[in-house]
């Protein structure tokens, strides 16, 4: 495994690749991964991407790689798109859209499927954003599968949250609906060569005006672009600088890093605790005897759980 | 059906060749069968699509051509996968492949599926592969 770690973290990209697989596939040999790169991720920019699906998501990225490019940062590229509930298979069909960097040693894009996880994002994402970060990309681009009014995932694991809509999508009521409108840092009106732009752009200014609370005082900008012509993409460029300076300059780039932990670490330790507890009592048929001591009332639901803690006690002495 | 190993299948059309209905309906039938199918589209060079079965961590590499290169680009792109480290992929073509044509890329390690297969087979095919 550290062989591989190396290479990878040297630019070698197969094994770059390959990482990611063990992390999409086994969790708990990427847990032991993640533990030896940790020391060298928190560098990266994290920017996430969503929107509804066909808004234009992987054209913006495609536009971004290329100004991002001239900027000379290095870039690595999370493409989400949704793995079917009934196959288990996805089609994943972000790189179309994406040709810049394609010969590019300095773009990795890596398509991933959902895989069951529910949000626009999949479980392995947080810890491929990590690797990539580890592997030194200037930049981590998150594109979302096309999301839905709640579907806020993303604001748990980027630093800068871009929220795309199209002149199109809706009116003014989609707009004023809590969730997804929530949490943008910028909001990009794409596609903003068709229908009534401006009055998209006054309508989420509207909005923006109306958040009482926000977790930095930084405004939310309003841009428009036509991704595919390459149009609003330099400007946008500028405001997702200013944004991650904006943070660093203000500490809320550590405070938004400090909330992202903490949830990371209750979720992981939740994880972690419970396995460690099932794993015990399934021998023997343990849980079995609990569930029906609690179904025969010979104990209630609570001090079930106080069993289930003493277990864990008891492993730590023993 | 979470979590575990997915087959990876990386699908392209190189050359300037437009017609990607025939990979598209293959790309629609592997998604069926429990496969993540990455399409990288039409018009695609050699290099792109190794690069890309690089990034992508595929399994295999199924190549779509319909006008007539494909003597020239399905070898190129098996011999580019090789060189750049990519020994074990697997490259499977489709498309309009003349008969004389196939056994000459068959022994190259190129699989191919001429117009006419079934989708089941390519999925058969695949799955098999997979399991060695």
């Amino acid at each position: 495994m550290l062989k591989i770690v190396d290479r990878a973290m040297h630019g070698d990209r197969i094994s770059l690749a390959k990482l990611i697989t063990l992390i999409e596939n086994d969790p708990s040999a990427a847990r032991k991964m993640i533990s030896m790169i940790s020391p060298y991720t928190g560098k990266a920019h994290v920017i996430g991407l969503t929107g509804a699906t066909g808004a234009g998501k992987s054209s913006l990225i495609n536009g971004l790689i290329s100004e991002l490019r001239n900027r000379k940062k290095t870039i690595g590229v999370i493409a989400i798109d949704p793995t079917s509930p009934f196959s288990g298979g996805a089609f994943l069909g972000d790189r179309i859209r994406m040709p810049a960097g394609s010969l590019d040693k300095n773009v990795f894009i890596r398509s991933m499927g959902s895989r069951g996880r529910l949000g626009g994002l999949s479980r392995a994402t947080s810890d491929v954003i990590k690797l990539l970060d580890a592997c030194g990309k200037d930049v981590v681009l998150v594109e979302t599968a096309g999301a839905g009014q709640s579907d806020v995932e993303i604001s748990k694991l980027a630093d800068t949250v871009m929220v795309m809509t199209t002149p199109e999508g809706g009116d003014d009521i989609q707009i004023a609906k809590a969730g997804i409108m929530e949490i943008g840092d910028i909001f990009i009106v794409n596609k903003a060569d068709v229908g009534d732009a401006d009055s998209r752009v006054y309508e989420i200014r509207m909005m923006i005006h109306s958040l009482s609370r926000r977790d930095t005082s930084w405004e939310p900008e309003v841009i428009k672009t036509i991704a595919t012509n390459d149009i609003g993409l330099k400007d946008l460029c500028n405001i997702i600088e200013n944004h991650y300076k904006f943070l660093r300059d203000t500490n809320f780039l550590f405070a938004r890093r400090k909330k992202r932990k903490r949830s990371e670490l209750v979720d992981l330790f939740r994880e972690t605790v419970t396995e460690h507890v099932l794993k015990y009592m399934d021998e023997g048929k343990k849980f079995d005897i609990l569930i029906e001591k609690v179904i025969n009332n010979e104990l209630d639901i609570n001090s079930a759980v106080n069993e289930l803690i003493k277990v864990l006690q008891n492993k730590k002495r023993g | 059906m979470n979590e575990g190993k997915k087959i990876r299948v990386l699908l392209a059309k190189p050359g300037l060749d437009g017609h990607d209905r025939g990979v598209k309906v293959v790309a629609l039938a592997l998604r069926n069968a429990g496969m993540e199918v990455i399409y990288l589209g039409r018009h695609k060079g050699p290099m792109e699509i190794v690069e890309a079965a690089i990034q992508e961590d595929v399994s295999f590499v199924g190549l779509s051509n319909l006008s007539g290169s494909y003597k020239q680009l399905f070898p190129k792109v098996l011999r580019l996968l090789k060189k750049n480290g990519l020994e074990n992929v697997k490259v499977i073509g489709g498309g309009v492949i003349l008969d004389d044509d196939i056994q000459p890329l068959e022994k190259m390690g190129i699989k191919i599926f001429p117009v006419g297969s079934r989708t089941g087979e390519i999925i058969e095919y695949i799955k098999k592969s997979a399991s060695n």
